[in-house]
């Protein structure tokens, strides 16, 4: 019974963190990218411009909910739960400390990948039931260009479970006691950041997007809080990779070798986090968008092949220390 | 030499000349291109020390220059009177027909708009109006800050427009100079002016 509770009170806190962390990141990113573009950002409403969060939500809720009368109604409904469900779904998996997680898979990674996989259907099928040429071309490229970043995105991470030996994601944290595997997977983290940005739309290759070519892309004809919940996906997709790139390369939940036990675990993951997120803002706030055939061209000759190259060099590796 | 073919060829030969720089170079473009990737976020990284660009508007305003064409105003003469004299030059000159005045005299022979009406929801802020005045009475003022709520509120009348100072001219009198006859003032009398002189008389 008190297992139950426990796993309850868990599995609400996660929901909520992590909800709280994509909303204040809506907040947090435009001050970041003000701040690296020598603006100030919204500053105006309550301290430090806080209360901007409060007044987009606000604004977000009470906008016309409207369906435009070509599309298809029932698909246009469903796409943007799609993409909050699935990231949703993938921080189930997420060991945020010892103990502190939802449920512990033996395939966690495998889920991780998955579910951010389910996430093209969200950016597929709203392009497609919009009906309106400038979302069609969104939904085509995020497809396009899932298939192409998808295929590394799991290679590039098999050289962290080939040094871990478990594609349980708390033992993949477990395995980094020694050394953090963004130093012997150095490639790996490479290719993986690479296509975490490309997963999640992330400028510079928020082709989906791209609204200095295609308005908005895939959300062109969304509105009122249905535009939010893709928003939101987008900054909860920001979130759970910036959560994997921590557990996978830089040794989740542990601090540093020395300092490690001066502060509690759950500090270190969420320090880590923000680092990451930050990391990813400045990614945006440092570079252009590809050309569309660039992304592919990049996707296919560089990136799939550093990847497997990776593999088998890692995998050489391990097979003559243990051999 | 066609032009034509002379960029053709020439194009061919950067085509080629690429390809082959292509063939050399390319690991070392790819890092390169990766080191450029770094590069570029470092430097955007560090602009978190600059200064920052945005004028924070209600707080800090900027320096407006003194010709600055802004909110249009009517202004007096140096003895305190309108220096109007509703000779609807400034009517005429405005391509967007937003000032519109009535022209009426006074006792002593002086003109005046009985009405002047500014429409600014339709003012271009061109300064014809300054430009066409003869008597500097209508001026541009550095002044941009005028936002209202409602369309209607955006029509200035006389007690709107008039000023109780000079503006941008101290000192200028119209009335002075001009060789019109009005109270305090006969024929003559004016600055630089000359008495009249009676052109039927035969004496010199």
């Amino acid at each position: 019974m008190n297992s139950v509770i426990t796993q309850l009170v868990i599995v609400f806190a996660v929901l909520i963190v992590m909800l709280g962390i994509a909303a204040s990141l809506t907040y947090a990113e435009r001050r970041l990218l003000a701040l690296w573009q020598d603006r100030y950002g919204p500053n105006r409403a309550g301290p430090f411009g806080l209360l901007q969060v409060a007044a987009d939500a606000i604004k977000m809720l009470f906008k016309e909910d409207w369906v435009p009368p070509f599309a298809d109604k029932p698909v246009f409904v469903i796409a943007p739960a799609i993409i909050m469900f699935t990231v949703l779904m993938a921080f189930a998996v997420v060991p945020f400390a010892p103990g502190i997680q939802v449920v512990s898979l033996n395939i966690g990674l495998l889920f991780f990948l998955a579910m951010a996989a389910l996430g093209v259907y969200s950016i597929a099928l709203a392009g497609w039931s919009s009906g309106s040429k400038y979302s069609l071309l969104g939904g085509l490229r995020a497809a396009a260009q899932m298939i192409s970043y998808e295929v590394f995105m799991g290679l590039s991470l098999m050289g962290v479970v080939m040094l871990a030996g478990s594609f349980n994601l708390s033992d993949i944290v477990e395995a980094q006691k020694r050394i953090w595997f963004c130093i012997p997977q150095f490639v790996g983290l490479i290719t993986f950041v690479t296509a975490g940005v490309a997963e999640m739309h992330r400028m510079p290759f928020d082709l989906p997007e791209a609204e200095n070519e295609l308005v908005a892309g895939y959300h062109t004809e969304y509105s009122a809080m249905k535009f939010g919940m893709f928003f939101i996906g987008e900054y909860l997709g920001i979130t759970l990779v910036s959560a994997f790139i921590v557990i996978l390369f830089f040794g989740g939940w542990q601090g540093p070798a020395v300092v490690g036990p001066f502060l509690p675990p759950i500090v270190w993951f969420f320090g880590k986090l923000c680092v990451a997120i930050c990391g990813f803002i400045l990614l945006r706030a440092s570079l252009p968008r590809p050309r569309y055939d660039q992304l592919m061209h990049y996707a296919w000759k560089v990136m799939l092949p550093l990847s497997l190259l990776n593999l088998v060099i890692t995998g050489a590796i391990i097979l003559g220390v243990k051999g | 030499m066609i032009e034509g073919q002379g960029q053709g060829a020439w194009v061919t030969d950067e085509r080629n000349g690429q390809e082959k720089m292509r063939k050399i170079n390319m690991v070392y473009r790819w890092v390169d291109n990766a080191f450029s990737i770094v590069r570029s976020m470092w430097v955007i990284f560090w602009h978190f020390l600059r200064k920052r660009e945005t004028i924070l508007y209600p707080e800090v305003k900027q320096f407006m220059p003194p010709r600055w064409r802004g909110r249009i105003i009517l202004s007096r003469d140096p003895d305190g009177e309108e220096r109007c004299v509703a000779c609807y030059l400034c009517a005429a000159a405005c391509p967007v027909d937003c000032i519109s005045l009535q022209a009426t005299e006074d006792a002593h022979g002086r003109r005046y708009p009985e009405f002047f009406r500014i429409n600014f929801s339709r003012c271009i802020f061109c300064g014809f109006c300054e430009d066409a005045c003869p008597t500097y009475a209508i001026q541009l003022t550095p002044d941009y800050e005028m936002g209202e709520y409602e369309r209607q509120s955006l029509v200035y009348e006389k007690q709107d427009l008039l000023i109780s100072g000079p503006g941008k001219y101290p000192g200028y009198n119209f009335y002075r100079i001009a060789g019109l006859a009005i109270k305090g003032k006969q024929k003559g009398q004016g600055e630089e002016e000359e008495p009249p002189v009676d052109v039927r008389s035969l004496l010199p």
